[in-house]
């Protein structure tokens, strides 16, 4: 009789931006003025006419935020970060207040932290801290300039709204061809980014890094992402039912294998992202991801690292 | 330890059976574990009111052929794992079911 029970898996965890600066108790402008989210909303609002742009709103999955900042500048860069992401402002759902801190106050990569507290989502990490209020919709991120730190909330708050509706955010890049979505999921290293960039023309690249599943009516659907990896390349706006998850190996020739039950759930929650450890956000995650298996084919592909990969996926 | 000794599944576990064998996370570790098919038994029999040696009698050797000291040895084993990573409770008294540490969200 054999009655195993010894841990087989941990979950994902979020990636460190590349680049982790301190966070800044006394968040200040870009020109080094003090700078608090509410008086910088009420200066938006007196000079709405004459002001350069001061908000701007990144739509993934249908999900609109808008994103409000006292610097100009960054919003442009904003709005040209999320190319292909940006939806129109009388769309969004939520309203996120950033107050830039200054740059340059390396802290190391500190832990991050995703908690519930008094009807708030607080985050916080090395470069960033954020709170987000989900009845009023509202929140707010103080960060320092760089393109890792609001990456994070997003993703953050996308697994945060996604889970009770039994979607997640998952390590894997994804593809669309004939209609269908394919992801790929794996590690770093198990070649994510490789068979994206092995693509051929007809399929439609929705992100090589994370991938955005969204449950629709009992059925799953992969959409596209601006979160990208090594391709350094936003994924297509596009959305399409999932055939299949493919946990990724490369190996000394091609082969699909199908996986069930408990190696399909273990692969796929150990690259599921998620932030939140309390027992509710944890259970969540796990029954997305249950549900997910119990209806999306999960299979080994084992690859050579060459275009011919592409043959075996259609 | 009592011979008879009574085991319950810790609440705050996540847990979805999947054909025969039973999938748990816990949420305070993070950790997946996987149980097949005689393991799923016993874990769906942890009720913390039956013993552990009325579920093996009951639901073990009543089904798979194998005697009941065997049974009863690598049960006992399996339910010490499981209780020392904090998702099944043993006592030699019945176990109510705790209340689940819940944080209220949205």
């Amino acid at each position: 009789m054999n009655l195993p029970g010894n841990p087989v898996a941990d979950l994902a965890c979020e990636p460190k931006g590349g680049i982790v600066q301190s966070r800044d108790e006394s968040p200040r402008g870009a020109e080094g003025a003090p700078v608090s989210a509410l008086s910088a909303r009420e200066e938006m609002s007196g000079m709405k006419a004459a002001a350069p742009r001061s908000s701007m709103v990144v739509e993934i999955g249908g999900m609109a935020i808008r994103l409000r900042c006292g610097d100009p500048a960054f919003i442009d860069w904003l709005t040209s970060r999320y190319a292909g992401y940006v939806g129109r402002s009388d769309e969004a759902s939520f309203d996120f207040e950033i107050e830039l801190a200054p740059a340059g106050r390396e802290s190391g990569n500190e832990d991050l932290s995703v908690s519930w507290d008094s009807g708030c989502w607080l985050m916080e990490r090395g470069d960033f801290r954020a709170e987000w209020n989900p009845s009023s919709g509202r929140g707010r991120v103080q960060q320092a300039v760089n393109p890792y730190s609001l990456d994070s909330v997003l993703r953050i708050m996308h697994t945060l709204l996604l889970a009770p509706k039994g979607g997640f955010l998952v390590h894997a890049s994804s593809a669309v061809r004939n209609g269908r979505a394919f992801l790929f999921s794996g590690v770093s290293g198990a070649g994510k980014t490789t068979i994206a960039s092995l693509a051929p023309p007809d399929a439609h690249l929705l992100t090589d890094e994370i991938s955005y599943v969204t449950r629709e009516d009992g059925r799953y659907f992969a959409v596209g992402t601006p979160f990208f990896g090594e391709l350094g390349r936003v994924g297509e706006n596009l959305r399409a039912p999932i055939e299949c998850v493919y946990l990724l190996a490369k190996g000394p020739e091609n082969k699909i294998e199908s996986i069930g039950g408990p190696d399909a759930l273990r692969g796929l929650l150990g690259n599921v992202l998620f932030f939140a450890r309390d027992t509710q956000s944890v259970k969540l995650v796990f029954d997305a991801a249950f549900e997910f298996v119990s209806r999306v084919p999960v299979r080994r592909l084992t690859f050579v690292p060459d275009e011919r990969v592409w043959d075996w996926i259609a | 330890m009592s011979d008879k000794q009574y085991v319950s599944r810790d609440p705050s576990v996540a847990a979805h059976q999947l054909g025969d064998e039973m999938m748990i996370l816990s949420p305070a570790s993070s950790t997946f574990y996987a149980l097949d098919e005689v393991a799923t038994v016993i874990w769906n029999a942890a009720d913390g009111v039956a013993t552990l040696e009325e579920i093996v009698a009951g639901k073990i050797c009543a089904k798979y052929d194998v005697t009941p000291e065997a049974a009863l040895k690598d049960a006992r084993a399996f339910v010490e794992r499981l209780a020392e990573h904090g998702i099944l409770h043993l006592s030699d008294q019945p176990l109510a079911e705790a209340p689940g540490s819940r944080t209220e969200q949205p």
